[in-house]
């Protein structure tokens, strides 16, 4: 399954406050009702916490809440 | 929902039924489509509607003589429609008509004798669809020496005889056509139809035909008896008839099947004219309306609908159609095995509130078959799992050990009577509650209980039947663990679920009760007029209707009653879970109601006067005029947000334990502890996104030990996130002093996997 990029904001400006790392565009895995989506997301290169940014989580990923739901 | 009982359901609503003009009509015009079109000056458009009934319209158009007018519903409010006059406007002033274009030949030959009205219309129709048909007749003009000359030109009936020949319809003119040669038709014909008003049936020698078919007694022979005192436009419709019947006799059909509303018949359609103004009919110039006059006599026609369900529901007319069809989306939502629900928000967002059946003149229960939906979804596991989620977390909170109390009155130990006040009240207004139950405990003798907790509605509108039934029975055991006490209740929706759910419950509302001692109230100081908002709750229960208006003027507090009131009421936008599901549908919901309200509101349901309050309209809660607590504008009180409404649980549970039973409450939850405070988008943004205190509260706590922040190097923010069970928040915060000042809150219910 191919990466999705939905994000074009750069967020290099978080960094991870254990690891000290900024985070980067990396590969992550989301779930929801049993569907599976490989997305580029900003994480911690090192411990690999993902942020999910507020514009992401109201906008397209509610969009494929809802639309799993309806599903 | 089964095929039938969709079927039960369609045949209630009778938005589709057809308009009086059409039922009336012999051939069914459609006059309210018509005069659309003319009262939007599409005179083109006009005529292809009469063009798709009539036969041969240019004549047609011109003969009509309006037998629909004294049926048409504008005959109640100044006088039918002047059809007649305007389908022979629309005739002499189209520009261009529809073409024409008959089917190929069947290979089927039909025989008519006769060419007056009914044997032109039959050959008009037979032909068209692509029967060959010969008119055998004396002359072909023979059916138009009748017709009103001044409305008729001779080049308008050569145009549409022209028509006919393209049309697999040819004449034979042979003059006057014996019996034996129509007899002797039917075995060269397949099929033959005789025109009653060149031959009657018994003078064929033919007694016996069929009313509903004209079928004779000879197969494949039809005709008619009665002819007499025929109207134009039922003599073309008697032609029609009989090669409909041929057509289906040629196709081997049903001559009867579905025939039942060919003739005239009464429309099951209601249109509300309660608001029409009178206006008479533009009289007709002897030479006909102008353009100018048409549009204006045409936009009297009321284009009668029913719609009252939908004219009285901002949620029936927030999904543009109308109860018929909405059952159908339903039946065909759950009948989805794979693919998107698309009705799933439509069914969810019913306020349940039964208003629709009440002003239905067939009574269609909306709620009825939404909740049976919802029920379904949740069987089956396809209920969208954030539809009700937050209302259902909010019912187990309120039942919940930190809010809920079963106890007797302090000093006794048993309970005549329990108060039971509602989960609502006590998030909208704990200290009404408190007030309220000191007086109940000193006026009432054998023992006043108090039992805090929820009734179980939200589980009931949200369909979800077993949790419904769990509620129901833990409700039971409290009620029972005070020795079965006359229940006080007061908001309408728990009176209305105890009183299902608890048949041996004795149950009264509170205000029944506060009115059957008005004496003992003290009088509250005069105040302006008020509108009184019924909940819809309680659309039903006449007896507390009518105790809270004898409660009212027992306190000398004048109201009026709005628009919609008493049974007609309208929900103020909680009712069905809407602000649930769908938000901006539950504003403008509650900001419809608040509108229809002349005065500042007064009403008996706590979460009636928070939603109009939140819409901005000024209400109070008749405990506020009761049991008032010093406040000098009780109507202006803001609504509490979700987390206030929770933490006022807590508190009156607290508060109640400590002052009135002398107990220690229980010790409060650690996540409490923590400091927060919040900039004003912050707050803002929990009440949008339903996101609790606690919920960041609980977020900060479990930080405190994952240690699993980020950090913004631009603005210092951190930022932190924590998922309790199926949705993930994410609170950005700076530390201000010891305390946390949150900017930003948002959560997700997808997870992350790595």
């Amino acid at each position: 399954m191919s990466t999705l990029k939905v994000l074009d904001e750069d967020f290099s400006a978080w960094k991870c406050v254990t690891c000290g790392h900024t985070l980067n565009p990396s590969p992550v895995e989301l779930e929801y009702l049993d569907s599976k989506f490989n997305v580029e997301l900003p994480a911690c290169p090192d411990c690999g916490f993902v942020l999910i940014p507020e514009e992401l989580a109201l906008g397209k990923m509610a969009e494929v809440e809802r639309m799993l739901e309806d599903k | 929902m089964d095929q039938k009982n969709l079927r039960d359901w369609e045949a209630k609503c009778t938005q589709e039924e057809p308009p009086k003009c059409k039922a009336r009509c012999p051939l069914h015009v459609d006059g309210r489509e018509f005069c659309r079109l003319l009262q939007a000056g599409q005179i083109d458009k006009a005529w292809a509607v009469l063009c798709r009934t009539m036969p041969f319209p240019s004549i047609t158009a011109r003969i009509c003589d309006g037998d629909c007018q004294n049926d048409c519903l504008r005959s109640q409010r100044g006088g039918g429609i002047e059809l007649a006059a305007l389908e022979r406007f629309a005739a002499e002033n189209f520009k261009r008509s529809p073409m024409l274009r008959a089917l190929p030949p069947k290979g089927k030959n039909i025989a008519i004798f006769g060419a007056f009205l009914p044997g032109l219309a039959a050959a008009w129709d037979l032909g068209k669809k692509g029967f060959t048909v010969i008119v055998f007749c004396e002359d072909k003009m023979q059916g138009f020496g009748n017709l009103p000359a001044d409305r008729i030109s001779n080049q308008v009936i050569e145009k549409e005889l022209a028509q006919f020949g393209k049309m697999n319809v040819s004449f034979a003119e042979h003059g006057k056509c014996d019996p034996q040669t129509v007899m002797a038709a039917c075995d060269r014909f397949d099929a033959v139809f005789v025109d009653p008003l060149a031959h009657n049936a018994t003078q064929l020698g033919i007694n016996e035909v069929d009313t509903v078919t004209l079928q004779t007694s000879k197969e494949f022979l039809f005709a008619s008896t009665e002819v007499n005192n025929s109207s134009f436009i039922s003599l073309i419709a008697l032609g029609r008839k009989g090669a409909l019947s041929i057509e289906r006799k040629l196709q081997n059909a049903s001559l009867t099947a579905g025939r039942d509303r060919e003739a005239p018949f009464e429309t099951k359609l209601f249109t509300n004219i309660s608001k029409v103004q009178e206006t008479a009919p533009l009289a007709v110039p002897t030479e006909g309306y102008s353009a100018e006059q048409a549009q204006e006599e045409a936009s009297r026609c009321l284009l009668c609908e029913c719609m009252e369900c939908v004219n009285n529901c901002a949620y029936l007319e927030e999904f543009k159609s109308y109860p018929k069809a909405y059952a159908r989306q339903i039946y065909n939502n759950a009948s989805i095995v794979m693919g998107t629900r698309m009705a799933n928000t439509m069914i969810n967002s019913c306020m349940l509130c039964g208003l629709c059946e009440k002003v239905c003149p067939e009574n269609f229960a909306m709620q009825d078959i939404v909740l049976e939906a919802r029920q379904d979804l949740v069987e089956k596991g396809h209920m969208p799992p954030s539809a009700h989620e937050f209302a259902l977390r909010d019912m187990d909170f309120a039942d919940s050990s930190t809010c809920a109390l079963v106890k007797h009155q302090p000093g006794t130990t048993q309970s005549k009577y329990v108060f039971f006040p509602g989960c609502q009240l006590s998030a909208s207004d704990p200290g009404a509650i408190e007030r309220t139950y000191a007086h109940l405990c000193s006026t009432l003798d054998g023992g006043t209980g108090l039992m805090l907790r929820c009734c179980g509605a939200p589980a009931d509108w949200g369909g979800q039947k077993e949790i419904f039934e769990r509620k129901m029975e833990s409700l039971k055991r409290d009620w029972e663990s005070l020795g079965h006490p006359q229940i006080i209740a007061a908001c309408p929706s728990c009176i209305k679920i105890l009183q299902q759910e608890l048949p041996d419950a004795e149950i009264i509302s509170l205000w029944s009760a506060l009115s059957s001692e008005v004496d003992q109230l003290k009088e509250p100081p005069e105040t302006a007029l008020l509108s009184l908002q019924d909940p819809c709750s309680a659309r039903d229960n006449h007896e507390l209707m009518n105790d809270v208006r004898m409660l009212l003027s027992g306190i000398n507090v004048t109201f009026n009653e709005p628009e919609l009131s008493g049974s007609l009421t309208e929900c103020c936008g909680f009712g069905g879970l809407l602000a649930n599901t769908n938000e901006p549908l539950s504003r403008k919901v509650a900001e419809r109601r608040a509108e229809k309200l002349d005065h500042d509101g007064v009403t008996y349901c706590a979460m009636c006067r928070d939603m109009l309050a939140k819409a901005g309209k000024r209400c109070q809660h008749i405990l506020d005029i009761i049991f008032p607590d010093g406040d000098a504008d009780p109507a202006g009180r803001t609504a509490p947000g979700y987390s206030t409404r929770r933490e006022n649980r807590v508190r009156l549970k607290e508060t109640l334990l400590r002052e009135t039973w002398n107990e220690q409450p229980e010790p409060r939850n650690d996540y409490e502890s923590i400091a927060v405070k919040f900039t004003g988008e912050a707050r803002k943004m929990m009440e949008e996104r339903r996101i609790l205190l606690s919920d960041v509260q609980k977020t900060l706590l479990s930080v405190q030990e994952s240690k699993q922040v980020l950090e913004n190097m631009e603005t210092g923010h951190m930022l932190v996130q924590f998922r309790p069970v199926t949705v993930t928040y994410w609170v950005e915060f700076e530390m201000s002093g010891t305390n946390y000042l949150v900017h930003r809150v948002w959560s997700h219910r997808m997870r992350v996997l790595g």
